[in-house]
């Protein structure tokens, strides 16, 4: 069916796909929960930075990390400086580049959930003697969750989906970076469409599972929380 | 008065400045009394810690929660206060039975004096156990949420206008449990509400709160009897007395109450002769004449003395009487003091249409 480098790609596709959207729930969640309270004046500025990857085109946003994570630019210097080594065509730069790509998409609709949640629930929880973090886990988790469900839905698809920033900072090493959008990019340019076909179709049957799974635990939890 | 709360907070509020300064008894039910948007909700919340004024002082029973020159300040979660807001705020993703154990879990175990049983029992709430905030009506939430206070095992008790969302059916179905729980619990309860009929019912204690002053407080039966607050030009305007049951009438369905200044012929009264009861006398339902009227259906006429008189709006005024001791006040028109010559001092006899028991 599929060859070793096939494989391989999809392994590292998934790999990404998954640390990418792990370390953006990490980060995320602190972040979106800051954007949906805070009152901060300038905050605008910070939201329209998060949204910036939605319109800007991924090969902008590959080019500029490249050049910030290449030999010469400063996140590159400052590595080497620390005694690593450039992260540039490496996995961990393509993480890097898929958390930035992906941000917006894990991000605004963690916020989204965050704000809808009525503020007097919080207030009476505190009067009910939970702390700040006990009121997150037993309030805004639970609360939030569809919240969460689609914000690592949409961040791991879109790590799986991802072309132009690998394209510009992960280059094509098999085995290393070459992820499965770039193998099937390969595999036209070579004109061997029957290898496109199996990755593109095997993509398209995992990519329509994981929607349909996650379209079906919110239909079962609006069931389950019936209304009058 | 057992003063065992001390407060004074400064707020800036969008259109005026809250600035009051108290003492309130440390038992029984203390009402914050006024208009809506007087600022006795945010009164409230500062004294749970859901506010935090620059200037704030709040002392309960010894304890410091709140100074804002020592730079100290109690959160919330520490106080172990029980709240109650308007419209329940029950959390959505749990049962009653999670949403009413909430603060009981929290609570410390040497804390833990109340019990779910008791609680469930206190407020009819078991039916209810196994469902969804959604599932339940508007009473029935504020049922859960005055439930899920009490379970807090709270020192104080904030009730933010609890019925305030209900229509009147609900009302009558909380009153009820309002009245049990203050008989049922030594827990100092704070009670803003907007209704006179409510603060009668529930409190026994009053802070009369206008645009974020403090404009007169003291025990519910002697604020009721000044003519000169706001309350005594409302609707609801009357005295509060206090009463005891002598002998029932079963033919005509009466009961015989006295008081200090006589004896009260009122409807039958379902408890015992002896018992101790709380009348309401409604300004609008006493009226005055100067001497012993002859044969007239009104079967309540006492011999009064004027002891003061205030006018207000649409040629109205408001009198207060002593019967025998005891202040009832009497609404009457302005002509009829013209026509009556009253004045302080003045000998009448006080004609009262009807009576209200309270508890």
């Amino acid at each position: 069916m599929l060859t070793d480098s096939d494989l391989s790609a999809l392994l590292i596709t998934l790999q990404l796909a998954a640390l990418t959207t792990l370390i953006l729930l990490l980060l995320g969640t602190p972040f979106a929960w800051w954007l949906a309270r805070s009152r901060w004046r300038f905050k605008y500025l910070l939201e329209a930075v998060v949204a910036l990857p939605l319109v800007l085109p991924p090969t902008v946003l590959g080019f500029y990390l490249l050049v910030a994570l290449g030999p010469q630019g400063p996140i590159g210097v400052l590595l080497q400086a620390l005694g690593g080594q450039s992260i540039a065509f490496t996995f961990t730069g393509l993480v890097i580049g898929s958390v930035c790509y992906s941000l917006p998409f894990v991000v605004q609709p963690l916020q989204n959930a965050f704000a809808a949640i009525d503020q007097r629930l919080l207030e009476a929880a505190a009067t009910l003697r939970a702390a700040p973090l006990d009121r997150f886990f037993s309030l805004v988790v639970p609360l939030a969750k569809p919240g969460f469900l689609t914000a690592a839905t949409l961040g791991f698809a879109h790590t799986v989906g991802e072309f132009g920033v690998v394209l510009m900072i992960g280059g094509n090493i098999p085995g290393e970076t070459r992820v499965l959008s770039i193998a099937i990019y390969d595999h036209v340019e070579s004109l061997q469409y029957g290898q496109a076909h199996r990755l593109s179709a095997a993509l398209l049957l995992f990519s329509f599972l994981v929607l349909f799974l996650v379209y079906r635990m919110n239909q079962r939890r609006r069931e389950q929380t019936p209304h009058r | 008065m057992n003063a065992n709360i001390h407060l004074h907070f400064s707020l800036a509020l969008s259109g005026f400045d809250l600035d009051v300064a108290a003492e309130i008894p440390g038992q029984g039910v203390t009402a914050l009394f006024g208009r809506s948007g007087s600022g006795k909700t945010s009164l409230l919340r500062c004294i749970a810690g859901l506010e935090r004024p620059t200037h704030a002082y709040l002392r309960i029973n010894g304890v410091l929660w709140h100074d804002s020159v020592q730079h100290l300040f109690v959160p919330p979660q520490q106080r172990g206060i029980g709240y109650v807001f308007q419209e329940g705020v029950l959390f959505p993703h749990l049962r009653v039975r999670d949403n009413l154990l909430y603060g009981f879990r929290r609570t410390p175990g040497a804390e833990q004096v109340e019990s779910l049983q008791r609680v469930v029992d206190l407020l009819g709430l078991q039916t209810l156990l196994q469902r969804y905030p959604v599932q339940l009506s508007g009473g029935e939430k504020q049922r859960v949420a005055i439930g899920r206070a009490l379970l807090n095992n709270p020192r104080l008790l904030l009730m933010d206008e609890p019925m305030a969302s209900l229509d009147r059916s609900h009302k009558k179905e909380i009153i009820p449990y309002l009245e049990c729980l203050h008989r049922s619990t030594s827990i100092p309860i704070i009670y803003v509400t907007h209704d006179p009929d409510e603060l009668i019912r529930v409190s026994d204690y009053l802070l009369l709160i206008e645009a974020g002053r403090l404009i007169a407080q003291g025990p519910l039966e002697q604020m009721l009897a000044r003519i000169d607050l706001p309350i005594a030009r409302g609707d609801d305007a009357g005295a509060l007395v206090s009463a005891t049951v002598l002998e029932h009438d079963e033919q005509f369905h009466l009961s015989r109450v006295g008081f200090a200044g006589g004896e009260l012929t009122v409807s039958a009264i379902d408890q015992p002769p002896g018992s101790e009861i709380r009348i309401r006398i409604q300004a609008k339902d006493v009226s005055l004449a100067l001497e012993a009227p002859g044969p007239t259906s009104i079967m309540n006429i006492l011999p009064a003395r004027v002891v003061e008189m205030q006018a207000h709006g649409r040629g109205r005024m408001v009198v207060r009487l002593d019967v025998g001791g005891v202040p009832v006040l009497a609404r009457i028109t302005q002509k009829s003091q013209q026509r009556l010559a009253l004045h302080p001092g003045s000998q009448v006899y006080a004609q009262i249409k009807s009576v209200a028991l309270l508890t």
